[in-house]
C-alpha cells in the first residue's frame, strides 16, 4: 500500500513539474500569437506617446468634434483625419479591411465597435491638412491628462 | 527723451492706426478677400454668408451645380423621390406668357430656421455665421426637421454610404442637406456649385458675405431687385433670387 501510494505521489509530482514545463514554454508563444499585428501604415511621431494613445486617443476628439461642427474651430492637433493619414495601411489605403489594419486590427482584439467610420472616410484624405495645427489644444479642458 | 525713442513712438503710432483701419472688427476686414479662418478661430457672427441667383443667368438643361455638388460631398445620383439630393435644378414655365425660368433649389440657410426650432436632440444648428447644418453626431434619423423644411431640401440617407468624401462626412441613419460647402468656406474658398457655375460661364450664382456692405453679393442685392422664396414665412433666408 505504501509504495502504490509514493508511486502515485511521484507520477503527480512529475505531471505538475511537466504541465509546469509546458506552460512556461507556451506563455512567450501565446502572447505572440493573441497580440494584434499592426500594420501601423506611414507611423511616425504621434501626436502623444503610443501608450498615451492607447488608453485615450477617443478622448482626445471626443469634445474636438463639437467644437469643430458646431463652432468652425478647425485646426486642432487632434483630427481623425490625422490619425487615418498617418496610420492607412500602405497595402489598401485605409485604417480598415482587415485585422492587420491598424483601427480595425486593435478593435477586433479589444471586442469595441468603431463608429466613426460609418460617416467619416477611413482613407486618407486629398489634400493636406492645415499646415498650422499646433495653435490650439481644445480638448485640455476635458482630455485626461498624461501623468507626470 | 532721445531721438530714437521719438522714432519708435511715432511708428508703432503708425502701426497701430494702420491695424485699426484694416480691421474694423475681431474676424471682420475692411477689405473683401478671401482668406480662410485661422485654426482655432471659431465662425464668426460678425459675418453672415448668402447666396444670390441670378434666374436669368441660370441656362435650361445645364446641371454643373448638381453635379459639382454631388462630386464635391459624395452623394449618388439620385433614382428615387427618396434618395439623398443636396441640390436640384428647378424649371417653372408661366403657363399665360410661356415664359420658362430655371434655378437651383437647396437649403436656404434661413435666420429663423424652423428645421433648428424642431430638432428634438438640438442636432440641426445654425453657425455663428448663418449656416444651417445637421450635427451627424448627434441627429437620430427622425426627421422632423425634413416636414418642418418648407424648401424640402433635406434628405434622409437611408442607404449605408460605401465612398466617403474626406471632407464631407455622411451616414446612414442622418439626415442631411446643403452645407454651402461649410469646409470650403472655412479654408476661404467658395462652395462647388458657385464655382462651377462661373467655370461654365452663366455666373448665376454669387456667393458671400451678406453682411459686409463691400462684399460683390451686398453690392448686387443694393443694386438689382431680388426676392426671397416665401418671405411670408419671416424666414429670413440668406439667399436671393433675381428674375423671378
Amino acid at each position: 500500500m505504501n509504495v502504490l501510494r509514493s508511486l502515485y505521489a511521484s507520477s503527480r509530482a512529475r505531471i505538475a513539474a511537466l504541465f509546469a514545463v509546458l506552460l512556461l514554454a507556451m506563455t512567450p508563444a501565446w502572447g505572440d500569437s493573441l497580440l494584434p499585428k499592426l500594420d501601423i501604415g506611414k507611423g511616425g511621431h504621434c501626436v502623444r506617446d503610443p501608450k498615451f494613445m492607447r488608453a485615450n486617443h477617443m478622448y482626445l476628439i471626443l469634445h474636438q468634434r463639437d467644437l469643430v461642427v458646431r463652432q468652425g474651430i478647425r485646426g486642432s492637433k487632434y483630427e481623425l483625419t490625422n490619425c487615418v493619414d498617418c496610420h492607412a495601411s500602405k497595402v489598401n489605403n485605409s485604417v480598415l479591411g482587415t485585422n492587420q489594419n491598424f483601427c480595425q486590427g486593435c478593435h477586433v482584439y479589444a471586442a469595441v465597435k468603431i463608429d466613426c467610420f460609418e460617416c467619416h472616410s477611413s482613407k486618407p484624405q486629398h489634400f493636406p491638412a492645415v499646415a498650422d495645427n499646433a495653435a490650439i489644444d481644445p480638448t485640455a479642458p476635458i482630455a485626461p491628462k498624461e501623468k507626470q | 527723451m532721445s531721438d530714437i525713442n521719438h522714432g519708435r513712438r511715432q511708428f508703432l503710432a503708425q502701426g497701430s492706426a494702420l491695424a485699426a483701419g484694416i480691421a474694423i472688427a475681431p474676424g471682420m476686414l475692411l477689405f473683401d478677400f478671401a482668406h480662410a479662418r485661422p485654426a482655432g478661430v471659431p465662425a464668426s457672427s460678425a459675418v453672415r454668408w448668402g447666396m444670390l441667383i441670378d434666374t436669368t443667368q441660370c441656362e435650361s438643361g445645364c446641371d454643373a451645380c448638381v453635379t459639382a455638388c454631388r462630386k464635391e460631398n459624395g452623394w449618388p445620383e439620385p433614382k428615387t423621390a427618396q434618395d439623398v439630393q443636396w441640390i436640384r435644378k428647378v424649371e417653372i414655365k408661366q403657363i399665360s406668357t410661356g415664359k420658362q425660368i430655371n434655378l437651383p433649389m437647396m437649403c436656404q440657410h434661413c435666420a429663423e430656421p424652423p428645421c433648428v426650432d424642431v430638432c428634438p436632440t438640438a442636432a440641426s444648428f445654425k453657425r455663428a455665421d448663418g449656416i444651417v447644418l445637421v450635427d451627424k453626431h448627434r441627429c437620430i434619423g427622425c426627421r422632423y426637421c425634413m416636414m418642418a423644411c418648407p424648401y424640402q431640401a433635406r434628405s434622409f440617407v437611408h442607404e449605408p454610404v460605401v465612398d466617403h468624401s474626406s471632407e464631407m462626412p455622411r451616414g446612414q441613419g442622418t439626415v442631411e442637406s446643403c452645407t454651402l460647402c461649410v469646409d470650403r468656406v472655412d479654408r476661404g474658398e467658395q462652395p462647388a456649385c458657385v464655382e462651377s457655375c462661373a467655370k461654365e460661364g452663366h455666373k448665376a450664382l454669387v456667393f458671400g458675405d451678406l453682411n459686409n456692405p463691400n462684399s460683390e453679393i451686398s453690392q448686387r442685392i443694393r443694386s438689382v431687385a431680388s426676392i426671397k422664396l416665401r418671405e411670408d414665412l419671416g424666414l429670413d433666408t440668406a439667399f436671393s433670387f433675381v428674375g423671378l
